[in-house]
């Protein structure tokens, strides 16, 4: 039980955090589909970061540094869906796409520059990142990052709901051109949704390889989990404290497959795979469900010009 | 030093590539009057107000307030300059409240970003109640009515202290009655000393409320007249360069059989959970034409998607010339003698990247006239094409070849007509057919509307337009959230009266056989 709330917890910010960067990016009115790369990216900057930070040094400050750089670094990858969207008008699922398949290349080529060798695989420490709670005789191991989210979390509310910038971002969203007749600039915050998107989508990466494993491969980038964001992001109905209903949800689904062969599980007979193929069932029927209530955001995907009118 | 004028537009020109939409126009208003600012679709007028309101630079020409000369490069310079505008699409957020669509752009906040609407909402209800603009500030905007949402428009220019109002073609969504009341606020903000300019093409409208007038015609400045000064004939000679008939010349109508017989039609709805259309019956006789009056959005597309086959009837039968077609395809309907012109012209009427003469056999390509053995007939196409284009007067750049997007959308509106009336239809079931055209081109296909009915044929007209239904129909069905809810004589009736059964305010029982 301890083993499906640590992981259902772990899985769950990481879902939570990109959604919301999602949800930033589509409220301000640009679909994002590259979270997927996004993460790739903001794990691989993290990696390396822990990779080349030198050994003595303070295990808080470690971990600060480390989250810092992967953040900069998705923010700066999102950039480019920006540029591509925003400011060349491109279509965005192609710009998203093309992103993600960057990504991983990329990852890939660094790493193996990195290591010197044919291997994209990377080792590294996490015990900075891990808090043991002793539960009875047993211990829960949580992270950093459960309350890194939890904060975002609050912050993201409070900035969608509570702050004229939040008013400004949705209406960007909903109806670029009410917002630009009323001098808001849609470029300018259209541009903040999709940082805001790179930001949280590279701590989210950073945080879905460090706490579970001490090595990855990059070859893998990170397994899908970006689109599964997007399912939560969509079952969310783009709405922070849903989305992280959302997260849990699924997490729980994602969780099962890392218990699958220590628990009453592994009495069911079912091999692995079933399990670890069960939180993209849940997303295709979630989303077979939901998506025809879906609420999102109006004008999201359409390039705005100020041109046309 | 001029200071009569609070604003002025002085030779302002505006090329776009290949077209010149303004072209040395000159608009001065003063303080406190309804300024008009009259002209034909394309003319030119929303160019320029988009200029003043800081959408578009000029190409050469200067705007001055009060005597000294400013530059307006966006909104927001027009918003510091004191100048408001209500768009011809109102720009709210649906899923705001009419209070959060006030304050976006200039929202007051508390302590740094944070929001706080108190002193906000009291200076809405304020305006509100100074101006007699009633609005529920905590309402989402895809609540509320039209009319509320206009008046949501406008608290926004007050509340953002503009004494410089535009308002773009404000009455094009109003029923008679909100037409009134928006005439009386419209006085009202310029005995606070408002400065209002409205545009239009509503001549009526412009006798009622208005002090003066500019009028432009294809982009060129024809002028400016005291209102107390002219006549509907002389400003409309001057709007379209010659004299226009608003009266429709028609004989009386000789019904004959029924041709088109609805039973108890229901049609439930795509955006809401109740039904659309409900339980509506009625027919149509050869040789008259009945038109369906309503205020947009009760129910008359989901009636005339279910009449032509693009949606379902839940419920009801449908009879044409006898048989019954409820649920035949669409292309049977058209086969047997329905013809259509769609509401929106670039979603069913037309495929807009093709050309004007695949466009013409859109519905008849299949025919052995158009085709042999799968293959196009090109030759049998380009010849019916020119034919049309000449016989319905179709002005294209390149003829048959012409890509319809680049046509304009009088032309566009004379293709379809063309195609559905060349198929010589036994009922033509034209809706809106004069949407977004100008004086000329509604003459026209009024005429045609009539000259259909005279050849004996069923028109079953779905019109929006007061003046349009009141002229055209020989007989007016009202349209209200679905229902049937009054058969009136268009020579017994007034426009007011029509207005109340538009409102809701007024309805009889609907006989379902003439």
């Amino acid at each position: 039980m301890l083993l499906l709330i640590k992981y259902t917890l772990l899985y769950g910010i990481v879902l939570m955090l990109v959604a919301l960067g999602g949800m930033f990016s589509e409220r301000s009115g640009v679909i994002n589909l590259a979270l997927e790369g996004i993460m790739s990216v903001g794990a691989l900057a993290g990696v390396l970061t822990l990779c080349i930070l030198p050994q003595g040094m303070a295990p808080g400050l470690v971990v600060l540094i480390s989250i810092v750089v992967s953040a900069v670094a998705g923010l700066v990858y999102s950039l480019l869906l920006g540029f591509s969207a925003i400011t060349l008008k491109a279509d965005q699922t192609i710009g998203g796409t093309a992103l993600n398949m960057m990504a991983t290349a990329l990852a890939v080529v660094i790493v193996k520059v990195f290591n010197g060798s044919a291997s994209a695989k990377l080792n590294y420490s996490n015990n900075a990142f891990l808090i043991d709670i002793p539960v009875g005789d047993d211990k829960l191991t949580i992270n950093v990052f459960l309350f890194i989210g939890l904060i975002i979390l609050l912050l993201a509310f409070l900035f969608l709901y509570k702050t004229k910038w939040g008013l400004r971002l949705r209406s960007c969203g909903e109806h670029p051109q009410a917002a630009d007749s009323v001098g808001i600039n849609v470029y300018r915050w259209r541009y903040i949704g999709v940082m805001f998107s790179g930001l949280l989508g590279g701590i989210g990466g950073f945080a879905y390889v460090i706490p579970s494993v001490s090595t990855w491969n990059f070859e893998v980038g990170v397994t899908g989990f970006g689109f599964l964001a997007l399912a939560v992001m969509i079952f969310g109905q783009w709405k922070p404290i849903n989305i992280f209903g959302a997260a849990m949800f699924f997490a729980v689904f994602k969780s099962l497959a890392n218990i699958a062969d220590s628990t009453f599980l592994a009495g069911l007979g079912l091999s692995k795979n079933v399990y670890d193929m069960m939180p993209f069932i849940a997303s295709m029927i979630i989303l077979v469900l939901f998506s025809k209530n879906s609420r999102a955001p109006k004008a999201e995907g359409i390039p705005y010009d100020k041109g046309k009118r | 030093m001029n200071n009569e004028y609070i604003i002025e537009m002085l030779n302002i020109t505006k090329e776009f590539p290949g077209i010149r939409a303004n072209d040395n126009v000159t608009l001065q208003l003063k303080k406190g009057e309804i300024h008009a600012l009259l002209g034909e679709n394309g003319a030119g007028k929303s160019t320029l107000m988009s200029i003043l309101f800081g959408l578009y630079q000029p190409t050469s020409g200067i705007i001055k307030k009060n005597g000294v000369e400013v530059k307006i490069n966006n909104p927001n310079d027009a918003n510091a300059l004191n100048i408001g505008m209500v768009h011809q699409h109102f720009k709210l957020v649906e899923c705001f409240t009419v209070l959060e669509n006030i304050i976006l752009g200039v929202e007051p906040t508390a302590a740094g970003p944070f929001l706080s609407t108190k002193d906000a909402r009291a200076k809405v209800m304020d305006l509100s109640q100074k101006y007699g603009l009633s609005v529920n500030p905590d309402a989402l905007i895809s609540d509320i009515t039209v009319g509320m949402q206009q008046r949501t428009e406008i608290l926004k220019m007050l509340y953002r202290d503009n004494d410089i109002l535009i308002f773009d073609e404000p009455t094009a969504v109003l029923t008679p009655q909100e037409i009134e009341e928006l005439m009386k606020i419209m006085k009202n903000l310029a005995k606070e000393g408002k400065s209002i300019l409205f545009i239009t093409h509503k001549l009526n409208e412009i006798m009622e409320v208005s002090d003066r007038c500019t009028i432009l015609r294809k982009g060129k400045y024809m002028g400016t007249v005291d209102i107390a000064n002219t006549n509907k004939e002389e400003l409309s000679r001057l709007m379209v360069g010659r004299d226009v008939k608003f009266e429709v010349d028609k004989d009386e109508a000789k019904p004959k059989e029924s041709v088109l017989k609805i039973k108890n039609m229901t049609v439930p709805s795509k955006v809401h959970k109740n039904n659309a259309v409900k339980n509506v019956s009625f027919n149509v006789r050869a040789g008259e034409i009945v038109c369906i009056a309503g205020i947009d959005g009760n129910g008359q597309t989901e009636f005339v998607h279910a009449l032509t086959g693009l949606e379902k009837m839940s419920e009801g039968h449908i009879e044409f010339k006898g048989v019954d077609i409820s649920h035949s395809s669409i292309r049977e309907r058209s086969k047997s003698g329905m013809s259509h012109i769609p509401e929106d012209r670039h979603k069913h009427g037309l495929v807009l990247d093709y050309t004007l003469e695949q466009n013409m056999v859109l519905q008849r390509y299949w025919e052995p006239q158009f085709q042999k053995a799968g293959f196009i007939k090109n030759g049998a196409v380009r010849d019916y094409a020119l034919k049309l284009i000449d016989q319905y007067d179709v002005r294209s750049g390149q003829g048959p070849v012409t890509t319809v997007r680049s046509m304009s959308g009088g032309n566009q509106q004379k293709a379809i007509i063309a195609r559905e009336i060349d198929k010589d239809p036994d009922l033509l079931v034209a809706v809106q057919p004069t949407r977004g055209l100008d004086v000329g081109a509604i003459e026209y296909i009024h005429k045609q509307l009539v000259a259909q009915r005279d050849k004996g044929k069923a028109v079953l007209l779905v019109s929006l337009e007061l003046e349009e239904v009141m002229n055209v129909s020989d007989r007016i069905l009202v349209m209200y959230e679905g229902e049937l809810v009054g058969q009136l004589d268009p020579k017994q009736i007034t426009v007011q009266e029509l207005g109340l059964y538009m409102a809701g305010a007024k309805r009889d029982e609907v006989p379902a056989e003439v």
